[in-house]
């Protein structure tokens, strides 16, 4: 079965200590990718159909929806609004119209898992040095030719191996291996928001925050009774064009921007990763655009992470993004003012590192994933005391 | 037919299919006219895509339910006006040969109501075995066992017998397939359990798509088709119709258009269905879907419904399956011969 929720069911009976855990959790180094699947040897049709059996466990009503004529459905959580007749499922894949009423499929069903350190996610001005309890389920609404977890997100949950863990399992497993947060993350959590909601209320009720990374694409009030669970969201923002986001993610760039912007009125510590793909967006108008827009609606403490591209799923003819182009974008939100520019995916690149942005001393050091060194104090700089925005102390 | 495969049929009948007693007494039920040879390919030699319309008003007598040994004589009718054979064996061997594995694809979301029908299933696994193709080497399938079970057909797996069952019990190839706008993993029954597929759709309505039918049905090939319903469906049908893995083994589609729907599908509405007593068959998955779609459209002007095109849900991606870029088949009626039978 699936390596990493082995671990889980080991861990419900027989306790691993911690560097076991890790051991098999992070083996597969970067992020969750197709090494945490069992394939099946050969291709034999079986006596039983896996995984259904246990449906019911996993199905849960949905919150975001309305009731149409003919028992069809509207879904009301992301700008897509799928209306779905009887038997049906949404683009998603995990929610699916039944008699009318509209159904989550993921519930607790976890195909991912891993600890993981927060600087990963990447959270960069969230409790760094820390590890987060990382977890996704099946599906997501859209579909990025470049995904690096398309065999998850990418699929429908009865055809990954998934584990029911329900949400004060993972509070559990959180605090028995020592997280001081919950990460919801690897595929979309937007299509498992119900779950992540009741997951959030249980590890806030033993004292372990919640995260988010997300495409943001979201319905505004699904973004603000789930995200509003959140101690903090980073989000995915693919492009700053509409006509990418149509082409390369089929979805649209318009709720994503909204959805910042309510992020920001709702107080929520967020950050902003942009994957930086050669030729699709990576000109220096785009960029530009880009932190002009964050600088006039978001202001300029907003981290912006520009992450580097390795060729995945549908996109495999594309070639790395390099260094040059990294640094360029990152020059560029430096000039329109940004205060916390950062590069990602570049082990050993300086970027990587926080920055007072007034005396411009190095305040936190990182080295891969791991930051080696934590100079903030009481949210200041000790070097000339300017705040530094973020969330610092457990 | 060998002593074995009979045996082997007779445990299929018995086993898979409903209506096995009536099923057996057919073999003898061979005549029908012959039609004029008028299987074709469409394309750059100029030659007409055949699609046949094969109909019998008398299909389910004086009851409700198909009439297994009429459903077989139909599709003789069908096929022999397909390959201009006299002999319904003789029909089948120009389609298929032995040591060929079959893949019949069927359509089962619509469960009793709106599902390929079984008999006309068992008709065509029937004439498979005449062809002499082994029983192992026949498989029924669709994306879910359990729809399978629910539209009437019994899974069978393992034994030389003919085979029935859902991709979740054999699952998807690891490695991407991709096209286009689309990019699927593929069903293992399509990739290591059929070296042709017959396509075995339904005739139906559908609320994204505009119509659904042999095109549409290969998205019970993929791995993921919620991903491409949006803008109606186009280009991704004929993106899915033109993964490697698919067009390559495709050589016949029999549309069940013995109940179809012209609206509110691709569920089962019973007010909107009617008994059409009707197969479509054609080597030409395009021009069978855009004689479908006229069929329904057809339909829903005597019902005093608007056309697809007015309720914006034309299937346009029957036109791009026909383009320059993918070249399924033919969507220009001046291309389509039609032969009613």
């Amino acid at each position: 079965m699936f390596s990493n929720l082995d671990v889980l069911n080991d861990t419900a009976g027989h306790p691993l200590d911690r560097r076991s855990f890790m051991k098999c959790a992070l083996a597969s180094g970067a992020a969750l990718g197709a090494s945490g699947f069992v394939r099946p040897a050969a291709a034999v049709p079986s006596a039983a159909a896996a995984g259904t059996e246990n449906d019911a466990l996993f199905t849960v009503e949905a919150k975001f929806y309305q009731k149409l004529a003919e028992r069809k459905i509207k879904c009301k959580l992301c700008p897509r609004e799928c209306v779905v007749g009887d038997k049906e499922r949404g683009y998603c894949g995990v929610r699916e119209n039944r008699g009318g009423v509209y159904y989550t499929l993921v519930h607790s069903r976890v195909c991912a898992a891993h600890v993981d350190p927060i600087e990963k996610k990447p959270l960069f001005h969230y409790l760094p040095g820390t590890i987060a309890f990382s977890l996704a389920t099946a599906g997501c609404n859209v579909n990025c030719k470049f995904c690096q977890n398309w065999e998850i997100s990418q699929s429908r949950p009865e055809q990954v191996p998934s584990e029911f863990v329900p949400p004060q399992r993972v509070a559990e497993l959180a605090k028995h291996y020592d997280c001081p947060t919950i990460a919801y993350t690897y595929s979309e959590p937007v299509i498992f928001a119900e779950y992540l909601m009741d997951a959030a209320d249980a590890g806030h009720a033993a004292g372990i925050r919640s995260v988010v990374v997300s495409n943001g694409y979201m319905q505004e009030d699904s973004l603000k009774a789930a995200y509003g669970k959140m101690d903090a969201v980073k989000i995915d923002l693919k492009s700053f064009s509409e006509s990418y986001y149509r082409q390369v993610v089929s979805g649209q760039l318009k709720p994503v921007l909204d959805s910042l912007v309510t992020l920001r009125k709702m107080g929520k510590w967020t950050e902003i990763v942009y994957l930086v793909l050669p030729t699709l967006n990576d000109s220096d108008a785009e960029f530009r655009g880009l932190a002009q827009w964050i600088k006039a609606n978001l202001g300029v403490d907003v981290p912006l992470h520009f992450t580097q591209f390795h060729p995945e799923y549908l996109l495999r003819n594309l070639p790395i993004t390099p260094v040059p182009t990294l640094e360029r974008a990152k020059a560029i939100a430096d000039a329109e003012g940004l205060h916390y520019v950062y590069i990602g995916n570049v082990p050993g690149n300086p970027a990587q590192n926080t920055y007072c942005p007034r005396c411009r001393k190095m305040l936190v050091e990182r080295v891969g994933f791991t930051a080696s060194q934590i100079l903030i104090r009481n949210n200041s700089c000790p070097f000339c005391s300017q705040r530094i925005p973020g969330i610092w102390q457990a | 037919m060998s002593k074995d495969s009979s045996g082997s049929r007779r445990d299929f009948l018995r086993h898979s299919l409903p209506g096995a007693a009536l099923l057996c007494a057919t073999g003898g039920r061979e005549a029908l006219a012959a039609a004029t040879p008028v299987m074709a390919e469409s394309g750059a030699t100029g030659a007409k895509s055949s699609v046949i319309v094969a109909r019998d008003e008398q299909l389910r007598g004086t009851g409700s339910a198909v009439d297994p040994q009429r459903m077989l004589a139909l599709l003789d009718r069908a096929m022999q006006a397909l390959t201009g054979r006299n002999q319904p064996v003789d029909a089948w061997r120009k389609l298929v040969r032995p040591g060929e594995t079959v893949g019949l694809k069927v359509n089962t979301l619509g469960g009793r109501g709106i599902s390929s029908n079984v008999h006309l299933v068992a008709a065509i696994c029937q004439r498979l075995l005449l062809a002499g193709v082994r029983p192992a080497d026949i498989v029924v399938w669709d994306r879910e066992s359990s729809e399978l079970e629910r539209a009437g057909f019994h899974l069978a797996i393992g034994g030389d017998r003919v085979q029935c069952y859902g991709t979740d019990r054999i699952g998807y190839e690891d490695d991407l397939s991709a096209f286009g706008s689309v990019g699927s993993l593929l069903s293992k029954i399509l990739t290591q359990r059929s070296s042709l597929l017959i396509n075995v759709p339904v005739l139906k309505d559908h609320d994204g798509a505009g119509v659904t039918i042999a095109l549409k049905n290969m998205y019970g090939v993929i791995h993921n088709p919620n991903k491409y319903h949006p803008e109606g469906c186009n280009p991704y049908i004929a993106d899915v119709n033109m993964l490697p893995e698919i067009r390559s083994r495709m050589r016949l589609t029999i549309c069940d258009a013995t109940t179809a729907i012209y609206e509110g599908g691709p569920g089962y509405k019973p007010e909107h269905c009617w008994n059409a007593n009707t197969l479509l068959v054609s080597t030409d998955p395009v021009a069978l879907d855009f004689t479908g779609w006229q069929i329904i459209e057809r339909k829903r002007a005597e019902k005093g419904l608007k056309t697809l095109e007015a309720e914006m849900r034309a299937p346009h991606y029957i036109a791009t399956a026909a383009d320059a870029e993918h070249r399924l088949g033919t969507n220009d009626p001046k291309k389509i011969l039609l032969v009613e039978v």
